[in-house]
């Protein structure tokens, strides 16, 4: 609009705006970025490289799986579940399927348990390994993710083998299981804890004493027990924060109560225990699955449940500890076929909330450190 | 084994559901069963400490060995104040709402809470009138902030007191509460969708 030859003069520049501003800046990190994840937008508001406070922006792949439910019956529901928190699909299932059998007054049998916790820890260790190749990742580790994901592959053939699926797998029906086992499953899941129990000894080689490794994750992202539980945040995170609270102990479910196993907590909330306790937890699960290999019991695999599912009017709530903390389902049925309400109480959006208090005063590398240990999955944060 | 034997009728189950029960007479057996338990009152040292404060203001009950506080919206903020500060629920699990839009007051919020030292559940269930606010309970738990956001994105419902109340998993300018029963599982906001996503329409 003015001409372009016409020259400016120094007092015409303002002096409050220097043309590089050593304050505040605020920038934008996501949705597409390989360290959130999926599709996390975390907005940074920076002084130089610390971080001054952020906003985590979500619900970019929201499907509306709540309102769903309530067009669909009970049993059509089922697999809808496996696709919130797709890296541990047999958890939700079993959270979902123990929700409702628990509003219809029934239980699985005896062997249907024994199967229930050998799959939905095979999936705990299976999401461990993904957590701690992506996060390993995510640091500058590379090697990690190949040795994980060289692992998992076990894991995920055993799905394949019992359900024919390897990520969303719909392992489990409401009463029950729908398949026996196949031949040779005993076999093929202890074939494959003698495997990985030394693989874990690997992963910890690489990581645990590695410099590069304690320097990036030692005191980054704390948080104590307390400010855990007025924010909700449950799980692995919750137990490195020093409160040893697991609710296969707190509440036994499923055939929790014949298992001999500990929970492991850390001390100090930060990166590295969280890291430690993953690792731990991951020994623990292999523990829960040989006793529950050893024990599996006889017996039919479904209760007798009617095949038009009508639960009573009422309501109900049931929790499970899913690799990422509590999982909970409140269900409210009118006596048709249909659920009247589904509400999934995601253990990955109530975790997310605590990146605001973990990462305020840390560094902008720290933020990915903290949304790796925070051990996310957007399609359950958005669901 | 146990799948809807006819998966397409299911959605529609009611008129389906009526002509069965009054067809064949091997059916009635089926929904006799749903009748199934019912909701009992609860005694404990806890409810019987609220009852005397409150009087008929909660209404202490178990249903399926799980307790539930229905509670008067007035009462609400300090049932949860006391539930917190006395009864050690420190934990708050959940906040979420039931749409019931033939009610006079249709909706249900529901705080559902947790004590870590007693190992032990409760649900605080109350009735609101559409356009009514609820009290706020980030300042009893911090994680209430993003639960109540998202019961106002799906709901409408406002919670006052509420340091930043806005959608959460919805954009902003969307308009309609999705969870809301009068909002249809093929409705969308086309409006929104054909500004910010430059399609005709987001089926």
């Amino acid at each position: 609009m003015n001409d372009p030859n016409a020259r400016v003069s120094v007092e015409s520049i303002p002096e409050e705006k220097p043309f590089l501003d050593a304050s505040e800046l605020v920038i934008n990190m996501g949705p597409q970025h390989p360290a959130t994840h999926g599709v996390l937008r975390v907005i940074l508001k920076l002084d130089g490289e610390k971080v001054l406070g952020l906003e985590c922006v979500i619900g970019y792949l929201h499907r509306g799986v709540e309102k769903i439910a309530e067009n669909r019956t009970y049993t059509m529901f089922n697999p809808y579940v496996d696709r919130m928190d797709y890296v541990a699909a047999v958890s939700n299932g079993l959270g979902y399927c123990e929700a409702v059998e628990k509003l219809l007054n029934t239980e699985a049998p005896p062997r249907a348990k024994y199967i229930r916790v050998i799959l939905t820890e095979l999936n705990r260790l299976a999401s461990h390994q993904l957590w701690l190749g992506t996060h390993a990742l995510d640091i500058g580790a590379m090697t990690p993710l190949f040795y994980t994901f060289r692992d998992r592959e076990e894991i995920l053939k055993i799905f394949e083998k019992y359900c024919g699926a390897r990520l969303t797998t719909h392992a489990f029906r409401i009463g029950g299981c729908q398949y026996e086992t196949y031949d040779g499953f005993e076999q093929d899941v202890r074939n494959f804890l003698n495997f990985f129990t030394p693989k874990i000894d690997e992963y910890e080689e690489l990581l645990t004493a590695n410099r590069i490794w304690v320097r990036r994750t030692k005191n980054v992202g704390v948080i104590s027990g307390k400010d855990c539980i007025a924010l909700g945040v449950t799980g692995p995170v919750l137990r490195a924060s020093g409160v040893k609270w697991d609710l296969r102990k707190a509440q036994p479910y499923a055939a929790y109560k014949e298992f001999d196993f500990d929970i492991p907590v850390g001390e100090n909330g930060d990166t590295y225990d969280r890291y430690l306790v993953r690792m731990a937890e991951m020994r623990q699960s292999m523990r829960i699955i040989r006793q529950a290999v050893d024990g599996l019991p006889d017996g039919p695999v479904m209760a007798k449940i009617p095949k038009v599912l009508k639960p009573p009017v009422g309501e109900i709530y049931h929790s499970i500890e899913a690799p990422k903390g509590e999982l909970g389902y409140f269900i409210v049925s009118d006596g048709s076929t249909q659920p009247y309400r589904i509400r999934v109480r995601p253990p990955s959006f109530v975790n997310l909330q605590a990146l605001e208090v973990m990462c305020r005063g840390a560094l902008v590398a720290d933020v990915i450190a903290v949304i790796g240990t925070l051990d996310i999955v957007l399609g359950e944060v958005d669901r | 084994m146990a799948e809807d034997p006819k998966p397409p009728d299911a959605p529609k189950p009611a008129p389906d559901a009526e002509a069965k029960a009054a067809a064949p007479p091997a059916k009635p057996a089926t929904p006799a069963k749903p009748a199934g338990p019912v909701p009992v009152a609860w005694d404990s040292p806890l409810t019987a400490r609220l009852k005397e404060q409150f009087g008929s203001g909660v209404e202490p009950l178990t249903y399926l060995e799980q307790n539930y506080l229905q509670v008067d919206r007035a009462s609400v903020s300090p049932i949860l104040q006391i539930l917190r500060d006395q009864d050690q629920f420190d934990y708050c699990v959940d906040i979420t709402a039931v749409h019931y839009p033939n009610r006079e007051r249709p909706f249900d919020v529901l705080w559902i809470l947790y004590s870590f030292p007693h190992n032990q559940r409760l649900r605080v269930k109350a009735q609101f009138a559409d356009g009514e606010s609820v009290p706020t309970a980030v300042n009893l738990w911090t994680t209430a902030n993003w639960l109540e956001r998202e019961v106002f994105d799906m709901f409408g419902i406002r919670f006052e007191g509420h340091p930043d109340l806005k959608r959460i998993l919805l954009p902003d300018g969307w308009k309609g509460h999705p969870l809301r029963k009068d909002y249809g599982i093929l409705q969308q906001d086309q409006e929104w969708v054909q500004i910010n996503l430059g399609i005709e329409s987001g089926q």
